[in-house]
């Protein structure tokens, strides 16, 4: 295995392991809790008066522009944390060349602030 | 083959695996422990002019092993109309995304689980992954608060991702490195004004830090973040339905994130486990690491719990104007200013 390979299965099995401590811990209290379900304790709570209506409503999803401009950001974030290494090695090119790519990405955010889209309404 | 497989494990790899394996694994509820006792129960009430828990131990300090052990008794109530599967899940990709993030945190020269290379990116990455916990919660509910507060979390995660994957550029600039124990040792050997070495960066990332800490502040969802659990409007939110031990995952995963976070904060702002004016690769600092490390995640989360006890929760538009307005074009100008100076010093 070679050493990269070996480092994330590192990472996978830690990820095993904290299914495997849930695993264990709820199966302890399984043994200790009481199952006694009745009609009234399994519905939704909704601070004592009975649900009415199906409960996944249908809500506004206010952040949807808002979603896609953490897309253009997230993935601007992806190209900046190379650069940000190299940056000395770059000198002057790297940096005037990333101050174009932050300036566009500024302009965007300017231009939805402008437009009005950063309003949560 | 059978040789093989007793030779894979008892080979140093699976060997040392399976020790940091069970440290994490004591930690983890540890500093649940000790941020839950010392800040949730002892600092608040001190500010509220209470005392706290005082019955169970000394000074009330086993108060959360009572606690955990009540839990455990409770029924494991799953609603009527929740989509079972997803229900249960949800608390374990939760605490599983806790749990990924210990693995690249540094306490000392030779103390780390895996130095990955990409450190902090994975840190960032696996952080995230807590907002697909909480939206499945507060989808498989089948509760309209749970369902509302679930969607202002997915909104407040990504807002607020975004400062925080922004702010850790500018000290990325200056280590060049992403590494958790590059940025340590970076630090470690940097000065500054003729002052040094061992100078944190701090000094001259001293908006990076504010934005981290805030930004933080909101992935964790504490006040004046916490408009997903709002207690007084959605009454707890995405964590409504569940009960028992389930609900204890939550809330675990909620205090190892802090600690997590807090630490990472230390890292790459304060200079993790090394001190000014120490050669960062004197053994002895396997030993006062872990405390010095310690003491400065007990500082960032006391600064943390302090916020959370003293301002009020702001509402849901001025949480995302915040973040879009203020805190992602401050990110934006740190970079480039972080850049410029890199460029021309």
């Amino acid at each position: 295995m070679s050493e990269l390979v070996r480092s994330y299965l590192v990472v996978a099995l830690f990820g095993v392991a904290a299914v495997g401590m849930v695993a264990v811990m709820l199966g302890l209290a399984r043994f200790l809790r009481p199952t006694r379900p009745t009609r009234q304790k399994l519905i939704a709570y909704e601070s004592g008066v009975d649900p009415s209506g199906s409960e996944w409503v249908q809500s506004q999803v206010r952040y949807y522009v808002f979603a896609v401009l953490f897309v253009v950001f997230d993935v601007e974030a992806v190209f900046i944390f190379p650069w940000a290494i190299q940056l000395e090695d770059y000198g002057l090119f790297g940096l005037v060349e990333m101050g174009i790519f932050i300036a566009i990405l500024a302009l965007g955010l300017g231009y939805a602030w402008r437009k009005g889209v950063l309003r949560w309404a | 083959m059978i040789a093989d497989l007793s030779f894979w494990i008892f080979s140093d790899y699976a060997v040392s695996t399976a020790i940091k394996l069970a440290v994490v694994m004591l930690i983890i509820p540890l500093t649940s422990l000790i941020l839950v006792y010392v800040f949730l129960f002892k600092m608040m009430a001190f500010m509220q002019s209470r005392l706290g828990p005082m019955e169970a131990g000394p000074h009330g300090s086993l108060q959360l092993i009572a606690e955990a052990l009540k839990f455990l008794q409770k029924e494991d109530i799953h609603p009527d109309n929740a989509d079972k599967h997803v229900f249960a899940l949800a608390p374990i990709i939760v605490l599983m995304s806790t749990f990924l993030l210990y693995v690249v945190l540094p306490v000392g020269p030779d103390l780390v689980v895996e130095d990955l290379d990409t450190g902090i990116f994975y840190a960032m990455a696996v952080s995230s992954l807590s907002a697909l916990g909480v939206l499945m919660a507060g989808w498989a509910s089948a509760n309209k608060y749970a369902l509302l507060g679930g969607l202002r979390a997915a909104g407040q995660l990504i807002a607020y991702e975004l400062p925080l994957v922004l702010a850790v550029v500018g000290v990325v600039i200056q280590a060049e490195t992403l590494s958790l124990q590059g940025i340590v040792h970076a630090q470690a050997n940097w000065e500054i004004f003729g002052i040094g070495s061992g100078m944190p960066f701090i000094v001259t990332q001293g908006i990076g830090f504010a934005i981290f800490m805030v930004a933080a502040q909101a992935e964790l969802t504490q006040t004046p973040f916490d408009m997903p659990v709002a207690e007084t409007e959605l009454v707890g939110g995405f964590h409504i339905e569940y009960t028992g031990f389930r609900f204890l995952l939550f809330f675990m995963a909620e205090f190892g994130t802090a600690f997590a976070f807090a630490s990472i904060a230390s890292v790459l702002f304060l200079g993790g486990w090394s001190l000014p004016f120490v050669d960062p690769t004197a053994n002895w600092l396997n030993i006062v690491g872990p405390g010095v490390m310690l003491a400065k995640i007990l500082f960032l989360s006391m600064i943390i719990f302090w916020v959370r006890f003293t301002y009020p929760r702001l509402r849901e538009d001025q949480l995302q104007k915040f973040a879009w307005k203020l805190l992602i074009p401050a990110a934006l100008a740190n970079i480039v200013f972080t850049g410029v100076f890199k460029v021309a010093f």
